[in-house]
C-alpha cells in the first residue's frame, strides 16, 4: 500500500512535465500576436511591443522558453502572466471558491442522486422509479448553459436573487454557489442516480441479499446496510472521479453565474494567448486532478475489499 | 429425541416462544407455490407433505428443478413474491403456521428458531464485510448485543466449526477463505443462535469431496450436539447416506417417495429413485442429467397429466398417463408415489 502510492507519487512526474509541455507548446503555436489589442485603436508602439517581448522570453526560441519556465515553476514560481497579475497569486485568490463550488455540486451529487437513485431501485417498474428515470434522462440530454440559463432566470432573476443571487456576490459566497453548484452537478446527480439504481437492483438479486434476510434482519438493513454498501462502490468512485475534474473549474458554469474561480481565469488566458496563465493553471489542475485520482484508487480499496494495492 | 429446547447449547438461551409438542419442530402441509412469469405459471411445488422432529435429519433428494431449493425458501420465507405465490398449504413451527404469521414475528424466527446454509457459501456471504462482522450481527440484531461481546461471540463460534487461528481470523473477508472454510463459516452463522431447525441447501456441491466429507460430518456433529432438527437438500444420495435418518425423495415439486435411509438405498419403492440410485453420479458429471434415466424432468408450466414422472418411466402403463398416485404406504415406514409400487419394491 504504501509502495502502491510512493510508485503514484513517482508517476505524476512525467505525466505532470508532459502535460505542462503540451499546453505550453499549444499556447507557443497559437497564431496571432498577444500584444494585439493590448493597447487600444492606435496598436501598441514598437518599443513597447519590443520590451514586451523581451520581458516574456516571447523571441527565445520554444525550447529555451520552456525549459526557462519549468526552471520557476520548478522553484515554485508560476510566473507573472501578460496582463502583470503573479499567477501564483490568482489561482490563490480564485481556487478557494472553485474549490467550494466543487465540493458543494458534489455534496448535491452525493445526496440527491444516492437518494433518488435508492428510492428508483428499491421501487423498480414503479411510479417513482419511472420518474426518476425520465427525469435523469432530461437532464443528461440538457447542455449544461442551457440547465444554467434557465435556473438563472426562475430561480435567480425572477425571485429577485434573494435566496438565490443572480451572480456571485462575493458578500454572500457560500450562497451565491449554491445555484451553480446544482447546476454544475446537474448531469452528475443523473448519472450519480442511475448508477445507484442499476447497482442497488444488481444487489438486490444478489445471494448475500438472499442470505441477509435468512439471517432475520429487516428489509431495511438488508437493503440499506447490506446491498446499499455493496452499490455504493462504484457510485462513491465515480463521485470521486468527477471531483477531481470538477476541481478542474468550470468554465460555463462559472461564466453563468459570474464566479471569478479558476474557469475563468483559464478561459481569459486562453482568449489572450496567455501562456503563463495558461500552463500555470493546467499545471495546478493535472497536478490536483492526480491528486484526487489516487485518493479514490485508495478508497476504492477500502471500500472494496476484494481490490489490493500491494 | 427429547421434547426440551433447554438442550439448546446457546449460553444466552432466548426464552423461546415456540415449544415443540413431543419434539415435532415442523409440519409443512400440502405445500403449493408457484412462479408467475411472463412465459406463464411453473408450478414448482405441487403439494409437499413432511414433518421434522427434534434431532432429526432429513434429506431432500432429487435432480436439479425438482423444487428443493424452493421448498427450503418457502420454510425460511426468502421467496421473492412475486413472482413466487404461495397459493396453499400450510407449514407450521412449532404448531404455528409460518405462512399467515405477520412478517415481523416470522423474521423473527429467522435466525433464532430456522435457519439455514446455502449452496455457494462465496456468494451468499456479503464480500465487503468480515466475515466475523457477519456473524457478529446475529447476536446484534437479535440480542441486542454490543460490538465487542458479539465478535467474541463469532470468534467462539468461528472456534466450534473448527476455523484454524479463529481469532486473527475474524476480522478476515469471505473471500480471504478457502471454499470450504467459507462453508464452515456460513454453518457458525446459521448455528449461532442455536436455532431448532437447520437447513442445509447443498451445502458441499460446491466443495472437493474431501472437503465435503468434513463439511457433513461437521453438520452431524453440530446437528447431534444441538439436537437441531436438520433438513439436509442434495441431488447427491452418496453425500448424505451417512447422515440422513429419513429420507424424502423429490420430482416435479412432490416427494415421490420417502422411507428411512437405509431401507431406500436397499430397497427403493419408486422407479424413479431407483433411476436415481443406480446412476449413484460418477464424480465427473456432478449435478448433469443422470445417465440411468433417460429423458428430462419436465416443465414445470407444462406438467404430464397423471404421474410426472411417466414419461421417463420403464413401469409405466395406461394408469400412470390418466391418473396421479397419491402418497401412500406400501410397506411399513415406506412410502411411495407410483401405482406400481409393489413391483418396484419387490422386483
Ligand atoms: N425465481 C424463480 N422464478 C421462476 N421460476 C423459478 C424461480 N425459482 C425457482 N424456479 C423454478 O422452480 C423449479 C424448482 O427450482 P429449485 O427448487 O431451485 O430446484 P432444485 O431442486 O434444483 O433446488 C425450477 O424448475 C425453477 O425453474
Ligand atoms: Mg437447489
Amino acid at each position: 500500500m504504501y509502495k502502491y502510492v510512493i510508485r503514484r507519487l513517482l508517476q505524476m512526474i512525467p505525466v505532470l512535465i508532459g502535460a505542462t509541455f503540451i499546453i505550453f507548446y499549444m499556447v507557443f503555436s497559437m497564431p496571432g500576436d498577444p500584444t494585439a489589442g493590448m493597447c487600444g485603436d492606435r496598436g501598441c508602439s514598437p518599443a513597447f511591443v519590443a520590451q514586451f517581448r523581451e520581458e516574456h522570453n516571447l523571441d527565445d526560441p520554444f525550447p529555451l522558453q520552456y525549459a526557462k519556465y519549468l526552471g520557476n515553476v520548478v522553484q515554485g514560481d508560476l510566473g507573472t502572466n501578460f496582463r502583470n497579475q503573479s499567477v501564483g497569486f490568482e489561482l490563490e485568490q480564485r481556487y478557494p471558491i472553485t474549490a467550494k463550488l466543487a465540493l458543494m455540486a458534489i455534496a448535491f451529487e452525493a445526496v440527491i442522486g444516492i437518494i433518488a437513485g435508492v428510492l428508483a431501485g428499491v421501487r423498480k417498474g414503479k411510479f417513482i422509479d419511472n420518474l426518476v428515470l425520465v427525469s435523469t434522462l432530461v437532464v443528461i440530454s440538457i447542455p449544461v448553459f442551457v440547465i444554467g440559463s434557465v435556473l438563472q432566470y426562475y430561480l435567480g432573476v425572477k425571485m429577485g436573487g434573494q435566496i438565490f443571487p443572480v451572480t456571485y456576490d462575493s458578500a454572500r459566497p457560500l450562497q451565491s454557489l449554491i445555484l451553480p453548484a446544482f447546476v454544475l452537478g446537474s448531469a452528475s446527480i443523473a448519472y450519480v442516480a442511475r448508477l445507484t439504481r442499476t447497482n442497488l437492483v444488481e444487489n438486490l438479486r444478489a445471494d448475500y441479499l438472499r442470505t441477509a434476510i435468512a439471517k432475520g434482519l429487516t428489509r431495511s438493513r438488508a437493503i440499506g446496510v447490506h446491498a446499499l454498501r455493496n452499490s455504493l462502490i462504484p457510485v462513491v468512485t465515480f463521485i470521486g472521479a468527477d471531483f477531481g475534474g470538477l476541481l478542474g473549474g468550470a468554465i460555463v458554469t462559472e461564466r453563468i453565474f459570474n464566479i471569478p474561480g479558476v474557469g475563468g481565469f483559464l478561459f481569459t488566458g486562453i482568449r489572450n494567448h496567455d501562456g503563463v496563465s495558461v500552463v500555470g493553471t493546467v499545471t495546478v489542475l493535472v497536478l490536483v486532478f492526480l491528486l484526487v485520482n489516487l485518493l479514490v484508487d485508495l478508497l476504492y480499496g477500502v471500500l472494496d475489499p476484494r481490490i489490493s494495492h500491494d | 429425541m427429547t421434547t426440551d429446547t433447554q438442550t439448546r447449547k446457546s449460553e444466552t438461551p432466548a426464552t423461546s416462544q415456540y415449544k415443540p409438542v413431543d419434539g415435532l419442530l415442523l409440519e409443512v402441509e400440502d405445500l403449493r407455490v408457484e412462479f408467475h412469469t411472463e412465459d406463464g405459471v411453473a408450478k414448482a411445488i405441487n403439494g409437499v407433505n413432511f414433518d421434522l422432529h427434534e434431532g432429526e435429519t432429513l434429506a431432500i433428494l432429487g435432480e436439479s428443478g425438482s423444487g428443493k431449493s424452493v421448498t427450503a425458501q418457502a420454510i425460511m420465507g426468502i421467496l421473492d413474491m412475486p413472482p413466487a405465490v404461495i397459493p396453499g398449504g400450510q407449514i407450521r413451527y412449532c404448531g404455528q403456521d409460518l405462512l399467515t404469521m405477520p412478517e415481523e414475528q416470522r423474521r423473527k424466527t429467522r435466525g433464532p428458531e430456522i435457519s439455514m446454509v446455502f449452496q455457494d457459501a462465496l456468494s451468499s456471504l456479503n464480500p465487503v464485510f468480515p466475515v466475523g462482522w457477519q456473524i457478529a450481527e446475529m447476536f446484534r440484531k437479535h440480542r441486542g448485543m454490543n460490538k465487542s461481546d458479539s465478535l467474541e461471540r463469532a470468534v467462539k463460534l468461528m472456534q466450534r466449526v473448527q476455523i484454524p487461528a479463529a481469532k486473527e481470523r475474524v476480522k478476515a473477508y469471505p473471500h480471504q477463505f478457502s471454499g470450504g472454510m467459507r462453508q464452515r463459516i456460513m454453518i457458525a452463522m446459521a448455528i449461532a443462535l442455536d436455532p431448532a431447525v437447520l437447513i442445509a441447501d447443498e451445502p458441499t456441491t460446491a466443495l472437493d469431496v474431501t472437503v465435503q466429507a468434513q463439511i457433513m460430518s461437521l453438520l452431524q456433529e453440530l446437528q447431534e450436539e444441538r439436537q437441531m432438527g436438520l433438513i439436509l437438500i442434495t441431488h447427491d444420495l452418496g453425500v448424505v447416506a451417512d447422515v440422513a435418518d429419513k429420507i424424502a425423495v423429490m420430482y416435479a415439486g412432490r416427494i415421490v417417495e420417502r422411507a428411512d435411509v437405509f431401507d431406500l438405498y436397499r430397497q427403493p419403492a419408486h422407479p424413479y429413485t431407483k433411476g436415481l440410485l443406480e446412476s449413484i453420479p460418477r464424480l465427473d458429471q456432478k449435478g448433469q442429467q443422470l445417465a440411468a434415466i433417460g429423458g428430462l424432468p419436465p416443465n414445470l408450466m407444462r406438467i404430464p397429466a397423471g404421474c410426472a414422472f411417466n414419461p421417463r418411466c420403464r413401469y409405466a402403463q395406461d394408469i400412470c398417463r390418466e391418473e396421479r398416485p397419491e402418497l401412500l404406504t406400501v410397506a411399513p415406514g415406506r412410502e411411495s408415489a407410483c401405482h406400481f409400487a409393489e413391483e418396484v419394491l419387490h422386483g
